[in-house]
Order: C-alpha cells, then structure tokens, then sequence
C-alpha cells in the first residue's frame, strides 16, 4: 500500500429494504484511472457517494491514504466529483464556477490558476459566460475543471460523458485519459457504457447487483471474462451449453451438441461437468460447407445464416445452429474473406486458444440487456 | 418574414404571398384586442382620471362640481399634510416584509426541502387562510392580541408586557397585522424559487469544501433571489397601501397613508385624495425599480 490509496473495507449500504452496496473490498491505487462499470441500480453510484462523503455507509470503511475518512463531511474531504450531468452554479460564471473551491478554502489571489485550469480544458475564451450560454461538452470540461482545480486526492466521476453525444463522447474520453495523465491524479470513473471504461481505464471492475463481479485490466477482463455477465456485458459473447470430456494436459476436451472442441484450462473457470462454452464474434471465421477444414480449429457444422448487417468496418452474421440457438460472427471487411447472404450454409471455426469455459450454473443471458441502454 | 419561413416545411413555403401574409399579421393585433381593451377600461382611464382629479381646484366639491386648474399645489398640501403617514406607511410595510421574509424563508425552505410526503399538505395549510375573509381573519387578531386575550396574559406573566402593556391598538399589532395577513405572499413565491433547485447543486456546495451555512450563502440564496424579490414585492407593494390592519388593530397614531387616502375619498376632498394616491403610486413604483435593479432580479421589470 502506498501513499494515498483509496481502500474501501466491507463497504456496504442498505436502504430500507434493499442492499445497493453488499460488503465491498476495493483498493484503488494513487494515480490509477480506475472505472467502476456497471448497469444501472448495480450500485455504482453508491459506491462513489460514500466516497465522496454524500452517501453514509451502512457498515464498512473508506480510508484514503492510510486515513479514515468514513464518517467525515463532504467539504473535509481532500475528494472532488464531477457530478452527473454537471450540477454547475448557474447563476456563476465559468471563471466564479471554477474558482468556487479555491474561494471556500480562502484563497483571494485565483486568478492564475483558474486562468491556468481553464487553459488545460481549452476554455480560456469562455470565462465570462454562464453554464447557459456553453453546450454540453463545454459544460463537461467546467465541470472537470471545477472538480481538478482543487488538486484533489481522487477526483470521482459520476457518468461524466452520459448527456454528451457519441461523437463528443469518444472526443472527451480521450481528452480524459490525456488530463489524467497530465495531472496524474486518482480518478474513478463511474459509467455504464463498457467502451467508455475500456478506452480509459487502467482496471475496471465490474459491478452487478453490489458486489464487483470481476476486477482487472479492460483487455484482461475482455479476454477472460469470469462470469457470463462480464462476457456479456464487456462487449458480447456467443455462449453455448456443453460438457467438459476429459482433461489433456492444459486442453479440456469440450463436446458442443455433438462437435468436439479444445479450449486452455487456464481460459477455463471450471474443469469438469456442464458448462458454458464462450468465444467472442470478431474470433469466429465462417467458412462455405466443408470449405476450410483444420484439425486444429475449433470447429461448428451445420449453420445456416439467418441475418447479414453491414456496419462498415465489419460485417455481423447471426449464424442458426442444428440446436436452434443463434450464434454471432463479426467479420472485418478486409475483402479477403468471403461474403455470405441469408439462407447460406455455413461453418464456424476459430482458434482454442479463444475459446473460454464458464460455470454452467450462471445464466446465459445475464448483462445482455443492458447494452442497448448506452 | 423570413423567420416565419424558415419554421415551414419546404412544400409550404411558397404560400405565404400578398394575402395570407397580410392575415398572418393581423392575427397578432387580434389576439392583442381583449387584453388590450382590458388595460384600457381599467388601467389607463382611470389613472388618467386620477391624475387629472389631483389637478382639480380643491375648493370643488362632488355637488357643485371640480374645475380643472392644474393645480400643482394639491401635491404640496397632500405631502406636507399627510408626510407623517406616508413614512409611517413605508415603515410598516417594510417592517411587515422584513418580518415576512424571516418567517417565510424557512418555511417556504422547508416546505421545498425537508417536507417529503408532506410537502402538499403543509402547501394547503399556507393558503388555507384564503377561504375565510380577509375582515374576519383581521377581526380575529383584536380578539389574539385584545387585553383579555391569552397572549398578553401570558406576556405579562412572563414580565415581557408591563402589567399595564398593551398589544393591541399598537404599531406592534398592526405590524403584526400586515405581517400575518401577506406572509402567503412571501412563502409561495419563495417556495416556487427554492423547489427549483437541483439538489445536486447544494451536494456540488459541500463536495467544493462549503460548508452548510456557506451552500446556502453562496448556492442557495442566490438561486433563490427571483422568489425572494417577488416576495418581498408582493408584500411590501400592498403592505404599504393598506388600511384595513391599521384600522382595525391600530388607533389614530398609527393611521397608515391607506386611511387617509380612504378617508379624504369619502369625504369628499377627491383632488388632494388623487394627488396623495398618484404619489404613493409614483413612490412605489421608483423604490421597487431601484430594488429589483439592484437585486440584480432585472427580469422582473
């Protein structure tokens, strides 16, 4: 443990009958970007208000830097929030807005770090103008700049990008990740949207239902998903019922509806009886009926395509197996590869090494809803 | 016209040539009409009527008739002859509004913030005095403050009244009067400003290091201010013209400019009666301007 990590011990919060936060353990490290990712009502947001200090826990603890910080006010604590969509003073200026925290603490000369703060967010013509006149991406940047102006020891974001559109969303998820590199403060990021978390977290965790499903770096947690609700909600997943065979060395022997398949123990979260067999779309390469046929693929007969959409960079094929279920291939549209219409008989097949094991008794379904909410 | 276009969809833009245009405008001025006709019968005829009556010559009466002189000095007599009541009128009410927005401001607070599911009634509550008369409910402070009340009793007993000390047929009672009587006036403005406020607002005070007391000096009262100036306006503009409280809780000595004006009508003296109702009138009008311009609320004027 180093300096001014954030430790979060048995943190939990009930509210009359219902658990938002069940007894989470969460060390975030100084200087990390780290993202709590989940669906709404996952208790994510709890989780950041007991941070913050607006938000009493139940039970538990919130220490940052080796210092209980538990039961100290909002305004004791070296934390600030960019609130979800914005909560700016509306009756202050960008300038007054930003320079809001300093004044509170008694400073009178604000001029030049403000000046400086609005010089990072790229406002510094916009000073004068109420949170009225500004759109929403300029909004988002007073807001972060009100938040970081106070050098915080962690800077909490609650949904900072929901209110903006996709295209200033991605601009602004990287005009994130460059001001916490510059700055070099704790931020945690609370969001739904799994590619916002992706593209700028160092670790992610995963929450469901109040407590953290899985915990990792965002390609970590995408390759191995430990739950079908992280292969689902973490990008999408093809997830079918089968049976472990037998175990060869580091291979488990897989038997998919009567197809025999390899995958890596070490991909696998249980070794032996039912189980979910996972690979993500963009692994599977669909091939004509008896076309590609190598002994080392994992290897699906008998789809036929049942759905073809084009979205530029790729195209997704929803694939009807001989079980009824619908499997989903995403090919990149390198012109290499063959294209297929509805009704074409196809092959799946992708490498072992992509494929991964989960534990039969979870559901298939669990976070697929959810991302269509971003 | 181009405007106008522009809210069209491209089909319907070659339409509004010569006729319908000309029809368009017209619509404008005819929706005005009633409004119009309105302000005309009761707003500008009879303050017309009224600044010419405080020209009339004084020595008129409503059996002979008033002739129309111009005559200036009906000012200089109603002001030098009623000064006393006039600042006694300015005084009271603004007492009444200080008062009204001590009592209001955490009401209307904690109807907005604190309330819960309780929020509707204690809204009721604030206006249920509205179903009885104003007179009655006037009345009914003779007999609260009357000297075989309850709370002079009780006054006394605490020895913050004299023994002899009275309440009622004091400026005390008619400010309390006032006070009581536009404190509705007061709350639900306030009540409407405060209700407005984004929580997260007050949450993004304390996240920024202010304190309570702080938030709400530097977050929450000044997103109030639009209720608080109409408040203070609703209050202090009738306060100050009225006559019922002081002459039904006070006495002589505490006569407001409102009993006078009243009186002078009904005896008669219509022009220095006109010249005192056009000066209050002007008088209110300049203080409320100064106010709502230095209150910085300017979308009011």
């Amino acid at each position: 443990m180093t300096g001014s990590d954030l430790v979060l011990t048995s943190l939990t919060k009930r509210f009359s009958g219902f658990t938002a936060v069940d007894d989470l353990d969460l060390t975030i490290a100084e200087g990390s970007f780290f993202a709590l990712l989940g669906p709404s009502g996952c208790g994510k947001t709890t989780t950041l208000r007991m941070v913050a200090g607006l938000e009493e826990p139940t039970e538990g603890t919130v220490t940052l830097g080796g210092e209980d910080i538990t039961r100290l006010r909002p305004y004791r604590r070296p934390v600030n929030t960019v609130f979800q969509s914005y909560a700016l003073f509306p009756h202050l200026t960008t300038f007054e807005n930003v320079a809001f925290g300093l004044r509170r603490r008694g400073l009178k000369q604000v001029k030049s770090q403000v000046e400086e703060m609005l010089e990072l967010v790229e406002l510094g013509q916009y000073a004068r103008r109420k949170p009225a006149q500004l759109s929403g991406g300029q909004q988002q940047r007073v807001a972060l700049a009100r938040a970081l102006i106070n050098r915080p020891q962690v800077l909490l974001l609650d949904e900072p990008l929901g209110a903006l559109d996709l295209k200033l969303r991605r601009q602004m998820q990287i005009e994130l990740k460059r001001i916490q590199t510059e700055v070099g403060v704790t931020f945690v990021h609370v969001t739904h949207d799994q590619e916002e978390a992706m593209t700028m977290a160092d670790t992610i965790a995963v929450m469901n239902g109040g407590v953290i499903e899985q915990m990792g770096a965002p390609l970590d947690l995408y390759e191995h998903p430990a739950s079908t609700f992280v292969s689902n909600f973490l990008g999408q997943s093809n997830l079918a019922a089968g049976t472990v065979l037998e175990r060869d060395g580091d291979r488990l022997l897989l038997d998919v509806h009567g197809s025999r398949l390899v995958a890596p123990v070490g991909r696998a979260r249980v070794h032996q009886g039912d189980v979910w067999v996972g690979v993500r779309p963009e692994k599977v390469f669909l091939g004509a009926v008896g076309e590609e046929d190598h002994d080392d693929s994992n290897l699906l007969r008998g789809g036929v395509v049942t759905d073809v959409s084009f979205v530029g960079v790729s195209t997704q094929y929803l694939v009807r197996m001989s079980w009824g279920q619908e499997l989903m291939v995403f090919e990149q549209n390198t012109g290499a590869r063959t294209s297929f219409r509805p009704g074409d008989e196809v092959d799946l097949h992708w490498l072992p090494g992509h494929t991964f094991v989960l534990d039969a008794s979870q559901d298939a379904a669990a976070g697929v809803e959810t991302v269509d909410e971003a | 016209m181009s405007t106008a276009a522009a809210h069209l969809g491209p089909g319907e833009q070659q339409a509004p040539s010569g006729d319908t245009s000309q029809k368009r405008g017209w619509t404008g001025y005819l929706l005005m009409l009633p409004g119009a006709l309105w302000l005309l019968v009761f707003f500008v005829i009879p303050t017309v009527t009224l600044v010419s009556t405080s020209l009339y010559d004084p020595s008129g009466s409503i059996l002979t008739g008033y002739q129309m002189t111009f005559h200036w000095q009906n000012y200089v007599d109603a002001v030098q002859g009623y000064g006393p009541q006039l600042w006694r009128s300015f005084g009271y009410a603004g007492t009444a509004t200080v008062a009204c927005v001590l009592l209001g401001f955490p009401l209307a607070y904690a109807i907005a913030f604190k309330s819960g599911r309780w929020k509707n009634l204690m809204l009721v509550l604030v206006i249920a005095p509205f179903f009885t008369s104003f007179l009655v409910r006037t009345l009914s402070w003779q007999l609260l403050l009357g000297d075989n009340g309850v709370t002079v009793d009780v006054l006394r007993w605490l020895h913050v009244l004299a023994p002899d000390g009275h309440l009622l047929a004091t400026p005390f009672a008619v400010v309390t009067g006032l006070t009581y009587n536009f404190l509705p006036f007061m709350v639900l403005p306030l009540y409407a400003s405060l209700e407005k406020i984004d929580h997260r607002l007050i949450e993004a005070g304390g996240d920024l290091y202010a304190g309570p007391f702080t938030t709400f000096r530097t977050v929450t009262l000044p997103l109030a201010m639009p209720g608080l100036v109409a408040g203070t306006l609703l209050t202090f503009i009738p306060a100050a013209g009225d006559y019922i409280n002081a002459e039904l809780l006070g006495t002589p000595n505490t006569r407001m400019i409102g009993n006078e004006i009243q009186d002078l009508f009904s005896g008669g003296s219509y022009p220095v009666a006109a010249a005192l109702s056009v000066t209050l009138m002007v008088t209110i009008v300049s203080l409320v301007f100064v106010y709502v311009r230095r209150s910085g609320a300017r979308d009011l004027v």
